[in-house]
C-alpha cells in the first residue's frame, strides 16, 4: 500500500497563494471589532481561518487528500481527541455558573 | 548502519518498509497534536479568564514580525512539498535545492524569533527575568500578563525547539540528497520529514492568531 | 531445529554473547528481558516503600517515620509502582516478547526504536531515583499544585523530569506496536484471527499515543512553574490548580486502562488454553478492548468530584464512568462463558487467571461505588479508594503479569517452572492480597482517610490485619522470583508447546530463534480453534476424526 499519487507544483502554488490570502485576511479581521455583532466573533473567525489554513496544509502539502483511509482516520482522531480535552474541560468551567 | 534505500531485516518487502515508516510518522504526529494540545488547553482557559489583559499583552508583541514569520514558514512548507515532488519525478538535483531552500527559510524564521525574544527581554516581558508588564500596572494585571507571556514563551519556545529539530533533520536529508539517494523509487525520508515539517507549520498557523491577533482593534 | 538436551541448539539467548550483545541488541525478545530486569528492580523499590508504609501503620500514632517522611513514602511508592512498574510491565516485557511471534513477524516494525525506548526508560528511572535519594518526593504521585509547583520542599523537579522522559518510552512502545500490528502480520493473519492479547495491546497503544503526551506537557509546565516561578497552576499568581487536575487526569485515568488492558489480554490467552475451548465471544472481547480505550478518555473528572467542579460536569462524568464499566463486564461474562463446559485444568497460570476474574470483579464494582456522586462525597480520599485501585492494580494487573510470566515462561526460557511450588505461591499471593486489601474497604467505609500518617485507635485492628496480609503477599511475590530464576537452570525442558495452546508463538522453538521463524508462516486457522488443530494432539469435542474414536 504505497502512495504514488504525484501532486503537481501548480496545485502547491495555488494552495500557497490561498494560504497567503488567508493570512492577510486573518490579520485584517483582527483589526475590525467583530465582537459588537456577536460575542466572541473575532476569535471564532480567527480560529475558522486558522482551521481552513491547517486543512489546506494537511490535505495538499501533507497529501492527506490522497492518503489511504487509515491515515485519514488517524488525522480525524487526533483532532477529535484534542477537541475532547478542550471541550469537556471548558464545559466544567462554563457550567459552574449555571447552578 | 543501513544505507538509505536498503531493505531492513525485519521487513519482507520495500512496500512494507515504506508503509511502516509512513504510518510511524503519522502516529508520531498524533502524539505531537496532544503534546501541544495540553498547552493550547492552558491557553484557552487563561485567555477566557483574563480576556482584557491577554488582549493588552497581545498588542505588545510585534505583529509585523509575527506576520512575516507566518509567510516565511508557510513558504518553507511550499519548498518542502516541492522537494517531495522533485524526488517523485526523479529530479535529484532539484531535491537538494528545495531542501536547502526549506532550511534557509526555517533559519530565517528562527532568526526573526530571536529578534522578537530580544525585544521582549528589553521590555521586561520575560517571566522570571525581572518581569514588569508596564509601569503602574497593578499586581493583578502584572500577574495575569505574566501568564500570557509564560504561555507565549512556552508555546513559541516549544515550537522553536521543534523547528530546530526539523532543521537538523533537513541537514541530514541534504547530506543524503547530495549523494543522489532520493529517487522516484525511494524518497520515503523526504516524505516523512516533510510530514513533520508541515505539522510544525500547522502549529504556528494556530499560534499566530492566538498569540498575536487577540485584540488588534 | 537441531536440539541438544531437549533445548534447541541455537536460540535468541545464546545466539551471541557478551554484554554489548545485550546492551546493543535490537532483538525484541532480548529487549523484553532487559525490561524484565528493570521493571522488577522498580517493583522492589516500590515494594520497599509499601512495606515501610504498612509497618508504620501498625499503630495509630505510627512511630516508624515522621508525618513528613510518611508523605514521601506513599508518594514514592506510587511513582515507582505506577510509572516504572505497572505501566511498562506487561506491554514492555510480554508485549515486546510476544507480539512479533503471535503475528508471525521477525521483529517489531522499528527494532532500534524499541531499544531506544528501553534506554529512555532507564534514563527516566535514573532521574526519579536521584529525586528519591536527594530529599525524596512528598506531593503524592498525583503532583497536585500548588504544592508540587510552589510549596513542596522535596525533589520535585528531577522527579517530573524523570517521569516526562519515561513518557517517551511509553509513546515509542505504543507507536511500535500500532505500526507492527498494522503492517507486519503474516499472510493469512487477518485482524479477526489475531490473538486477543494482540488486540489488547493495540487498544493499550492507542492510549499510549493519545494520553501520554498530555501528562508530558503537564509535568513540563509544573517543572517550568517551579523553576521560573510562573503562575499556570498557582492561584496566588492568577493560575488555576483545577486546570492542573484536568490536564493530569486526562492522561492518568486512561493510564489505568493502560495498566489493566494488557492484563485482560493475558487472561484472554490463558483461559481458552486451560479450558481447552475457544474463547466465547471473540469479537466482543476484541471490540470491548477498543471500547475501553476510547470511552476511558471521557471519564477523567470523576477524580475531581470534590474539587468544586460544576455539578453538570460531575453528572456527565459520573454517567460516563458507569458506561465504561460495561465493556469490562462484557469481558468477564465472556471469560466465564468460556469456562462453562470447558475441560478445565488448574495449572498455575489458570489459578492466576481465575484469581484475576474474581478480584477484578470486586475492584471494578467498587469503582462504580466511587462513580456514584452521592457516595463519593463520603468515600473519596478514604481507604475505600485505596482498596478499590489495589484490587484492580494488584489483584488484576499484577496477577495478570505474574500469570502471564508463568504461562509464557516455557517459551521465554525453554524450561518449566516447578508446578507444585508455583501453585502454592499463587494461593499464597491470593490469600495475602485479600488479607491486605479487603480490610481497607471497611476502613475506608468507616471513614479512615488515605495519605494520613496516623489514625483513630478504633481502626487499629483492621490495619494490623492489613499489614499481616502484606507480609503474606510479599512471600507470594518472593517465591516466584526464587523458583523462576532456579528454573532457568534446573527446570524441566519444556519443548515447543507444553500446555498445549493454539497461538503462533507455540509453533516456534522454546526458546525461539533470534529471527523467530525459519520460514514466514501462513495462517489458515482461526484463533483458539482447538477443534481444528490435530497437531496439538488434544481430544476435543467436534475435532476431526481421531484414531481412537471420539466422544
Amino acid at each position: 500500500m504505497s502512495e504514488h499519487h504525484i501532486v503537481s507544483p501548480k496545485i502547491y502554488l495555488s494552495i500557497f497563494a490561498a494560504l497567503m490570502v488567508c493570512t492577510a485576511l486573518t490579520v485584517y479581521a483582527a483589526t475590525v471589532d467583530l465582537n459588537q455583532y456577536f460575542r466572541g466573533l473575532n476569535v471564532i473567525v480567527a480560529l475558522a481561518i486558522a482551521t481552513l489554513k491547517a486543512s489546506l496544509v494537511v490535505l495538499f502539502f501533507m497529501h492527506g487528500k490522497y492518503s489511504p483511509k487509515r491515515t485519514q482516520l488517524i488525522i480525524v482522531c487526533s483532532v477529535f481527541w484534542l477537541a475532547i480535552m478542550l471541550f469537556m474541560t471548558m464545559s466544567d468551567y462554563v457550567s459552574r455558573a449555571w447552578l | 548502519m543501513h544505507r538509505s534505500g536498503e531493505l531492513y531485516g525485519q521487513f519482507e518487502t520495500m512496500d512494507q518498509q515504506r508503509e511502516s515508516a509512513s504510518l510511524g510518522m503519522w502516529v508520531f504526529l498524533v502524539t505531537e497534536v496532544l503534546f501541544f494540545g495540553g498547552m493550547f488547553m492552558t491557553y484557552t482557559l487563561n485567555r477566557s479568564t483574563y480576556p482584557d489583559v491577554f488582549g493588552e499583552a497581545s498588542r505588545s508583541i510585534n505583529l509585523t514580525l509575527g506576520a512575516v514569520n507566518t509567510v516565511v514558514l508557510i513558504g518553507s512548507s511550499l519548498t518542502m512539498a516541492m522537494a517531495v515532488w522533485a524526488a517523485q519525478v526523479g529530479k535529484t538535483r532539484l531535491v537538494t535545492f528545495f531542501l536547502i531552500a526549506t532550511l534557509i527559510l526555517g533559519t530565517v524564521f528562527l532568526g526573526i524569533k530571536g529578534v522578537e525574544y530580544h525585544e521582549k527581554f528589553v521590555e521586561h516581558h520575560v517571566p522570571g527575568l525581572d518581569f514588569n508588564f508596564e509601569l503602574g500596572a497593578s499586581p493583578a494585571t502584572n500577574a495575569h500578563a505574566q501568564l500570557f507571556f509564560s504561555l507565549y514563551f512556552a508555546m513559541t519556545g516549544l515550537h522553536a525547539l521543534h523547528m530546530i529539530i526539523g532543521a537538523g533533520l533537513l541537514l541530514w536529508l541534504i547530506k543524503e540528497s547530495l549523494r543522489g539517494r532520493f529517487t522516484a523509487s525511494y524518497n520515503t525520508p523526504v516524505e516523512n520529514v516533510g510530514l513533520y515539517w508541515h505539522f510544525v507549520d500547522i502549529v504556528w498557523i494556530f499560534l499566530f492568531p492566538l498569540l498575536y491577533l487577540i485584540d488588534r482593534h | 531445529m537441531a536440539v541438544e538436551n531437549g533445548l534447541p541448539r541455537e536460540h535468541y539467548l545464546n545466539a551471541t554473547y557478551g554484554i554489548r550483545s545485550w546492551l546493543l541488541t535490537t532483538d525484541h525478545k532480548r529487549i523484553a528481558m532487559l525490561y524484565l530486569a528493570s521493571v522488577t528492580f522498580f517493583f522492589f523499590i516500590g515494594g520497599t516503600f509499601a512495606s515501610m508504609i504498612r509497618i508504620h501503620l501498625l499503630t495509630p500514632n505510627g512511630y516508624l517515620v515522621s508525618p513528613e517522611t510518611y508523605n514521601k513514602l506513599f508518594t514514592m511508592h506510587g511513582v515507582a509502582m505506577i510509572f516504572f512498574f505497572l505501566i511498562p510491565s506487561i506491554p514492555a516485557v510480554l508485549g515486546n516478547f510476544l507480539i512479533p511471534l503471535m503475528i508471525g513477524a521477525k521483529d517489531l516494525a522499528f527494532p532500534k526504536i524499541n531499544l531506544l525506548s528501553w534506554y529512555i526508560y532507564v534514563v527516566g528511572g535514573c532521574f526519579v531515583l536521584y529525586s528519591f535519594s536527594t530529599g525524596g518526593l512528598d506531593t503524592g504521585w498525583t503532583f497536585y499544585t500548588p504544592l508540587s509547583s510552589v510549596y513542596s520542599n522535596s525533589a520535585v523537579t528531577p522527579a517530573v523530569i524523570g517521569i516526562f522522559i519515561n513518557g517517551f518510552s511509553s509513546i515509542l512502545t505504543g507507536l511500535n506496536f500500532i505500526v507492527t500490528i498494522h503492517t507486519m502480520r503474516a499472510p493469512g493473519m487477518t485482524w479477526f484471527r489475531l490473538p486477543l492479547f494482540v488486540w489488547a495491546h493495540y487498544a493499550t497503544s492507542i492510549i499510549f499515543i493519545l494520553g501520554t503526551p498530555v501528562i508530558a506537557i503537564t509535568l513540563l509546565l509544573v517543572g517550568l512553574e517551579r523553576m521560573f516561578h510562573l503562575g499556570f497552576f498557582n492561584p496566588a499568581l492568577g493560575g488555576d490548580p483545577i486546570l492542573f487536575q484536568h490536564l493530569f487526569w486526562f492522561y492518568s485515568h486512561p493510564a489505568v486502562y493502560i495498566m489493566i488492558l494488557p492484563a485482560m489480554g493475558v487472561i484472554s490467552e490463558i483461559i481458552p488454553t486451560f479450558a481447552r475451548k475457544p474463547i466465547f465471544g471473540y469479537s466482543f472481547i476484541a471490540g470491548s478492548s477498543i471500547a475501553i480505550a476510547v470511552i476511558g478518555f471521557f471519564v477523567w473528572a470523576h477524580h475531581m468530584f470534590l474539587t468544586g467542579e460544576s455539578v453538570y460536569a460531575a453528572l456527565t462524568f459520573s454517567l460516563l464512568s458507569y458506561l465504561v464499566a460495561i465493556p469490562s463486564a462484557v469481558k468477564v461474562f465472556n471469560w466465564t462463558s468460556t469456562l462453562y463446559k470447558g475441560s478445565i485444568s488448574f495449572d498455575t497460570p489458570m489459578l492466576y487467571a481465575l484469581g484475576f476474574i474474581g478480584l477484578f470483579l470486586i475492584g471494578g464494582l467498587t469503582g462504580l461505588f466511587l462513580a456514584c456522586l452521592g457516595l463519593d462525597i463520603h468515600i473519596h480520599d478514604t481507604y475505600f479508594v485505596v482498596a478499590h485501585f489495589h484490587y484492580i492494580m494488584v489483584g488484576g494487573a499484577v496477577m495478570g503479569y505474574v500469570g502471564g510470566l508463568h504461562y509464557w515462561w516455557p517459551k521465554i526460557t525453554g524450561r518449566l517452572y516447578p508446578e507444585f511450588l508455583a501453585r502454592i505461591a499463587a494461593v499464597t499471593l491470593f490469600i495475602g492480597f485479600n488479607l491486605t486489601f479487603f480490610p481497607q474497604f471497611i476502613l475506608g467505609y468507616m471513614g479512615m482517610p488515605r495519605r494520613y500518617s496516623s489514625y483513630p485507635p478504633e481502626f487499629q485492628a483492621l490495619n494490623v490485619m492489613s499489614t499481616a496480609g502484606a507480609s503474606i503477599l510479599a512471600l507470594g511475590y518472593l517465591l516466584p522470583m526464587v523458583y523462576l530464576i532456579w528454573s532457568m537452570r534446573y527446570g524441566q525442558v519444556a519443548g515447543r508447546n507444553p500446555w498445549p495452546a493454539t497461538g503462533l508463538e507455540w509453533q516456534t522453538d522454546s526458546p525461539p530463534l533470534t529471527e523467530n521463524f525459519d520460514v514466514t508462516p501462513e495462517v489458515t486457522w482461526e484463533a483458539y480453534d482447538f477443534a481444528n488443530r490435530p497437531d496439538l494432539g488434544l481430544d476435543v469435542p467436534g475435532a476431526p476424526v481421531h484414531a481412537h474414536g471420539d466422544d
